[in-house]
């Protein structure tokens, strides 16, 4: 597998930070294509910082970020913003548009994309996620979830090759949160679509290939979700909720029951319940 | 209480009006503006009331909406026809005199073609914005703006700035409100007491508006710059006006309008 993004040694302090206090220390890492990664830590590690670094928002102190080949600087920060569609965590604060529509095609404006390809993207991306009915609604009549998905159609309409999610899911109900990620994994499967999720939900980076922990601008840990999640109840203290296996398990393990140590998926645990309750 | 305003407020219909190129309702609505003082007799304003009934009734709003649109200047424009019937020169027959005051003939059908031009100005602009989104109004502008170019007047940036403006009117709207019960809640009295207190009770309203508002537009800006946002030149336009037959035969029955009241004037 290729790697769609590399990242060596990144460096990053905030202009108001003396030049020892860094928000982001020597981070190094890199995504294959068509990777789910899932970026965990709690309030202030300094992931939203990471992922504004990926794309140029933000401009590393030291350190190089490579994407898709092309080395990020002030040449190639266009070219690589093209690639790169980020969705934010209010879903009031980033849309742009006056109307759903309008929002869609805000991305493919940008790009100069004509307007004949660009009404049949925006149709074809706002169908995708069950928006069609909606195009000529304004933002005031829509709910969070809503607006979340008008901002991932933009993302489909863009057709980026990396998507990262900036804790797009935090401010929605567990209804919306639900239809944002079926609607990812669907992009997923049509495309090669590299997703990065920045995240403090357990179902979230439970989809995940793989889990990156960081910790106080630090990249402390990085495996794949079952390896994570088998810490138990220190997840709580990476930002992240316990699965409700890992909370069951805790709990049967309080009452004196013989738990395995690794991560089970429900399912497995429910597979082991029923062993255990066969055996007696 | 925003509600009541209906100043700048669009009602959805399908009529011929409603279908019109923004472009054509707004720059006719200047110019009917414009020709409104080429009147000057009783015939002239007959014509031009009975144009702006027949487009009203073409646009098939409720006519409650245009009295409401007068109602709230009703104060000024008698406030303006007083002074003229009251301090106008004297000419015809003179009723009334009393220092500096002087009710004449002339004085009095001055202050009855004051009032009409109020009335028909207030009707025309209602429609135009009772008829016309918001949105396509930002876009008309925006057209209309466009010689400026010329003058290095930056088109695309007023035209983003005022769609931005209005997209977040409805918004900002919800978060006062928000606000506003956020205070109250916590014994903030807003319309109470003399104008120092309701000015002072303005403050815990207006900073957090504020400050929201800036961390708003934080957020908009990096999601616009992450979506590839580089400014007005180099971009394709979604939206596109479509100047139609319409709109032609709206501006030639003005063309008319103006040829008529030319040929009655006195």
């Amino acid at each position: 597998m290729s790697q769609i993004i590399d990242v060596a040694h990144l460096n990053y302090r905030y202009p108001q930070q003396s030049a020892d206090d860094l928000t982001l220390k020597d981070i190094s890492f890199s995504v294959a294509a068509g990777e789910w990664v899932a970026i965990v830590g709690h309030n202030g590690s300094g992931k939203s910082t990471l992922a504004k670094n990926l794309n140029g928002l933000l401009a590393p102190a030291s350190g190089t970020i490579t994407v898709d080949g092309e080395v990020l600087s002030e040449d190639t920060v266009w070219n690589i913003r093209k690639k790169i569609g980020m969705v934010f965590q209010n879903p009031d604060n980033q849309f742009v548009g006056a109307t759903v529509a309008d929002d869609v095609a805000f991305g493919l404006e940008n790009q100069g994309v004509p307007r004949d390809e660009m009404l049949a993207r925006v149709a074809a991306a706002l169908k995708q996620v069950n928006m069609s009915d909606f195009a000529t609604r304004e933002p005031a009549r829509l709910s969070g979830g809503q607006k979340q998905r008008v901002a991932l159609a933009g993302m489909i309409a863009a057709q980026p090759q990396i998507l990262i999610l900036d804790e797009a899911t935090s401010m929605l109900d567990p209804r919306g949160r639900a239809e944002v990620l079926q609607t990812i994994q669907a992009m997923k499967v049509a495309g090669n679509l590299t997703v990065l999720s920045i995240t403090h939900d357990i179902d979230e980076a439970a989809s995940a290939n793989r889990v990156l922990v960081v910790n106080d601008g630090e990249l402390k840990e990085e495996g794949t979700p079952a390896e994570i999640f088998r810490h138990g109840p220190e997840l709580i203290k990476m930002g992240l909720d316990m699965p409700y296996a890992e909370r069951l398990k805790a709990a049967l393990k309080r009452q004196g029951v013989q738990v395995p140590a690794d991560y089970l998926t429900e399912k497995g645990m429910a597979d082991w319940l029923w062993q255990l309750s066969s055996n007696k | 209480m925003m509600n009541k305003l209906i100043f700048g407020r669009y009602i959805p219909g399908d009529s011929l009006i409603h279908h019109m190129d923004p472009r054509a309702k707004l720059l006719l609505s200047f110019y009917f503006i414009g020709i409104i003082f080429i009147a000057n007799n009783w015939q002239t304003y007959i014509v031009l009331f009975a144009f702006t009934l027949l487009a009203i009734m073409l646009s098939g709003v409720k006519w409650s909406f245009f009295i409401n649109g007068v109602k709230p200047l009703i104060w000024l424009i008698l406030f303006t026809v007083l002074l003229q019937v009251l301090f106008s020169a004297s000419g015809g027959h003179v009723y009334f005199h009393w220092g500096i005051i002087t009710i004449s003939q002339l004085g009095l059908i001055n202050g009855v073609y004051i009032f009409c031009r109020f009335v028909l100005i207030i009707f025309m602009s209602t429609l135009l914005t009772l008829t016309t989104p918001p949105l396509e109004l930002s876009d008309a502008i925006e057209y209309i703006l466009m010689p400026l170019k010329a003058v290095k007047f930056p088109v695309y940036e007023v035209a983003l700035m005022l769609s931005i403006a209005l997209r977040f009117v409805p918004t900002l709207m919800d978060e006062t409100e928000k606000i506003m019960n956020a205070q109250r809640a916590r014994g903030v009295d807003f319309g109470e007491g003399n104008i120092f207190q309701q000015m002072r009770a303005i403050v815990p309203l207006l900073i957090p508006l504020f400050v929201s508002s800036f961390n708003r537009a934080e957020d908009l800006a990096t999601a616009m710059e992450a979506r590839g946002y580089q400014g007005g030149e180099g971009r394709s336009k979604f939206r596109i006006l479509k100047w139609q037959s319409r709109d032609t035969w709206a501006t030639l029955s003005f063309v008319a309008l103006t040829v008529v009241l030319v040929f009655l004037r006195g």
